[in-house]
């Protein structure tokens, strides 16, 4: 099955039913090796065990700019194509980024408070994510207050390419301003600063929960396809009923 | 710094780790399941995808033999 083929609603409802129980299943045994992985790391010379928090906090970080990506590819698709698929991938993939950037925020406010002192400062890197997460707030917001599905994809379209200018304001923000949060240490020019004992670990939670992340896009939008047949049918059964 | 004296924020993030996934799969599964409930309600009550030319073929079939 060529990839465009999937652009259609009905074959990707059947590429997604085959799909998500191997993907889950997947999931399952990434998380299994992950979780290991992590217990097995070594505690770091500075932060103690409080390192083991980076497993959830930069997986956080990285699916909650994902999210975003994958919401500004999908708004380019309804904005220019307007294609329905997009605009389910689009609706789908806030309440899991929102998720994702919650978990980034509370696990980095449970890592600051013993490493900083504090659960929060109004540095440049916390206050993007936090506004990263304010974003998804109000596309979620527009999709339930707009009944009209095309005119919400719309509205929520724009509303994710104005908000995709906060992904290089988060990515950069430690460079651009002087931050308590630390300075990029993994995606960075140069080797990573991570020493390999935890950066493994680190890759392997990584790799484990970006997976999670694709099944529950996979079936959210397989539900949100479902939810628009079941709208479309209603629909078809008032207009007949009257 | 002691690892072992933070033990409870520790503890915390993987317990906010837990709930976020364990809730949007939760999430995920209930929603999969109320749409799919609620296409086989409308399908019993012969509302479906391919009801719509059906009907229309039968009333273009009722409307030939009544001319």
């Amino acid at each position: 099955m060529a990839i465009v083929d999937l652009a259609n609603p009905s074959r990707f409802l059947k590429f997604a039913n085959r799909v998500i129980p191997w993907l889950g299943g997947l999931t399952v045994v990434a998380f299994a090796f992950a979780i290991n992985q992590a217990m097995l790391a070594p505690d770091d010379y500075q932060q103690g065990a409080t390192v083991k928090i980076m497993f959830l906090h930069v997986p956080g970080a990285w699916l909650g700019m994902l999210g975003w990506g994958v919401m500004t590819v999908a708004a380019l698709g309804t904005l220019v194509w307007r294609h329905p698929l997009a605009d389910a991938t689009a609706k789908a993939a806030a309440p899991i980024g929102a998720a994702f950037t919650l978990m980034c925020l509370v696990t980095g406010s449970l890592w600051g408070r013993p490493m900083w002192g504090t659960y929060w400062v109004w540095d440049a890197r916390l206050t993007s994510v936090l506004l990263l997460f304010l974003l998804y707030l109000g596309v979620i917001a527009l999709w339930r207050t707009v009944e009209d599905p095309s005119r919400a994809a719309r509205a929520a379209a724009i509303l994710t390419l104005v908000g995709a200018i906060d992904l290089p304001i988060i990515k950069f923000s430690v460079d651009w301003w002087n931050t308590l949060h630390q300075p990029a240490s993994i995606m960075r020019l140069g080797a990573p600063t991570i020493d390999r004992s935890i950066l493994i670990p680190l890759f392997v939670t990584v790799v484990a929960f970006t997976l999670a992340f694709a099944t529950l896009l996979l079936a959210a939008t397989r539900n949100e396809i479902l939810r628009r047949r079941v709208r479309t049918l209603r629909l078809m059964q008032a207009s007949a009923a009257s | 710094m002691e690892g072992a004296s933070h033990i409870d924020f520790i503890v915390a993030a993987y317990a906010v780790g837990g709930a976020v996934v364990g809730g949007l799969t939760a999430w995920v599964m209930l929603d999969y399941r109320a749409q799919l409930r609620n296409l086989a309600d409308l399908e019993k009550r012969g509302v479906t995808r391919r009801s719509a030319p059906a009907r229309g073929e039968a009333v273009m079939q009722q409307a030939k033999e009544e001319a």
